[in-house]
C-alpha cells in the first residue's frame, strides 16, 4: 500500500513536470532547462515503477532497458548535427514499438477488458504500430537508404481499405475472449503494412511534418495504452503529447506552405518539393 | 479506472497539449517535436509493467515483453540525448538554428 502511494506520487510528479518541460521548450529562453527537468522527471518515474509490488521477470527488465537505453544513447551521441530529423524518426518509431507490444502481451494474455477498453486497445495497437514502420520508412528516406517515392495506382483507395480491414481485424481480436494467435499475428502484420504503404509515397523533403504527425501518433498510441493498464500517468504524457504534436504538425505544415492534408493525401514527389 | 475519470483525463490533456505550444517561435518546431518525442519515451514505464505481469511460463510473452520494454528505453534514452544536442546549439549564440529547415 505505501509502496503503491509512493509509485503514484511519482508519476504524478512525472507527468506535471513534463507539461512544464514542455511549456519550457516552447520558449528559445527557457528550452534546455525544459528537457533537463523532463529527463529528471523520467529518471524517477521509471525508478519508481520498480517499486510497484507482484512484478515479475526484473532481471530481464533492467538488461532490457540497459541495452535500449544505452544503443540510443550512444548512437545519438555520435550522430552528426544535420542527421536528427532521422533519429527523431527512428526514437519515435521505436515509442510507437513499445506501444503496439504492450498491446500484443495483452493480447497474447487474453486478459478480459470492457468494450471501452478493448476498442481503445485495438486503437492504441493500430496507431502504435503504424508509427513503428512508418517511422522507419521516414527513417529509410532521410538516411537516403530508400530515394525512390512509390505510388501505388489507387493509393488512397488502398490506404483506406487496408486501415477498415486492420482496424476491424483488430477490434474483432480485442473483443474475442481467447484470440487465436494467428488473428493477433496477422493484425500486426496488416499494421505494419499499413504504416509502410502510408509513408512510402511521400517525398523527403515532406519528411519533418510526416516525422511529426507520426510522433502525435505515437503520443495518442501511448495515452491509449495508458487507458488499458491503468496508468495515468501514461494517459496525460501520452495525449498531450498527441494533441501538442497535431498542433506542432499543422504549424509545421503552414511554415512550409503545404497544406497537411497534400501532404498526406496528394504528395508531390521528389524535386518539385524542394523549395519549402 | 472508471471509465469517465479517464475520459475527463483524456481531455483536459488534450487541451493542455494544444495550449502549451500554442506560441511557439519557427525555429523551435524541430526540436519541440524531438522534446515532445522524448516525452512520450514514458511508454516505458508501461511496457515494464506489461512485462512485470507477463508469464515467466510464457517465452511468447517474455519476448514481446523484452522487445518493448528495450524500444521503450531507447525511445527515452534517444529522445533525451537527441532534444539535449539540439536545445544546446541555443545556449551559445542565441539565434544560431539547430537541425534542419
Amino acid at each position: 500500500m505505501t509502496s503503491n502511494w509512493f509509485v503514484n506520487m511519482a508519476y504524478f510528479i512525472a507527468a506535471i513536470v513534463f507539461i512544464f518541460g514542455l511549456k519550457a521548450m516552447a520558449s528559445p529562453v527557457t528550452a534546455r532547462k525544459g528537457v533537463v527537468w523532463a529527463g529528471y522527471a523520467m529518471i524517477a518515474a521509471t525508478l519508481a515503477t520498480f517499486f510497484i509490488p507482484d512484478l515479475h521477470n526484473i532481471g530481464l527488465m533492467v538488461v532490457a532497458i540497459v541495452l535500449g537505453g544505452g544503443v540510443a544513447w550512444y548512437s545519438g551521441k555520435v550522430v552528426k548535427m544535420t542527421d536528427m530529423p532521422q533519429m527523431v524518426a527512428i526514437y519515435n518509431g521505436m515509442g510507437g514499438g513499445a506501444a503496439a507490444g504492450i498491446a500484443a502481451i495483452e493480447l497474447v494474455r487474453g486478459v478480459p477488458h470492457d468494450a471501452v477498453t478493448s476498442t481503445l486497445l485495438a486503437l492504441g495497437a493500430v496507431i502504435g504500430a503504424v508509427a513503428f514502420s512508418g517511422s522507419c520508412v521516414a527513417f529509410a528516406k532521410l538516411q537516403g537508404l530508400m530515394t525512390k517515392a512509390i505510388r501505388l495506382p489507387g493509393q488512397n483507395n488502398i490506404n483506406f481499405l487496408l486501415s477498415v480491414i486492420t482496424i476491424g481485424i483488430g477490434l474483432t481480436v480485442a473483443y474475442s475472449a481467447h484470440p487465436g494467435g494467428f488473428e493477433i499475428f496477422l493484425f500486426f502484420v496488416l499494421a505494419l503494412a499499413l504504416g509502410v504503404i502510408l509513408v512510402m509515397p511521400i517525398g523527403g523533403a515532406d519528411m519533418p511534418v510526416v516525422i511529426s504527425l507520426l510522433n502525435a501518433f505515437t503520443g495518442l498510441a501511448v495515452g491509449f495504452k495508458g487507458f488499458v493498464i491503468g496508468n495515468p500517468a501514461l494517459i496525460v504524457a501520452g495525449i498531450v503529447v498527441g494533441a501538442s504534436g497535431m498542433l506542432l504538425t499543422q504549424l509545421m505544415a503552414k511554415a512550409m506552405n503545404r497544406p497537411i492534408r497534400n501532404i498526406i493525401f496528394a504528395p508531390i514527389t521528389g524535386a518539385a518539393a524542394e523549395g519549402g | 479506472m472508471d471509465g469517465f475519470t479517464a475520459l475527463y483525463i483524456f481531455a483536459l490533456a488534450a487541451f493542455t497539449g494544444y495550449e502549451v505550444i500554442s506560441r511557439v517561435p519557427v525555429i523551435l518546431h524541430t526540436p519541440l517535436m524531438s522534446g515532445s518525442n522524448f516525452v512520450h519515451g514514458v511508454v516505458l514505464i508501461g511496457s515494464m509493467v506489461a512485462l512485470g505481469h507477463a508469464d515467466p511460463e510464457s517465452p511468447l510473452q517474455l519476448l514481446i515483453g523484452f522487445f518493448a520494454v528495450f524500444l521503450g528505453a531507447a525511445n527515452a534514452a534517444g529522445g533525451y540525448i537527441v532534444t539535449e544536442r539540439m536545445l544546446g546549439m541555443f545556449k551559445a549564440g542565441g539565434r544560431k538554428q539547430g537541425g534542419e529547415q
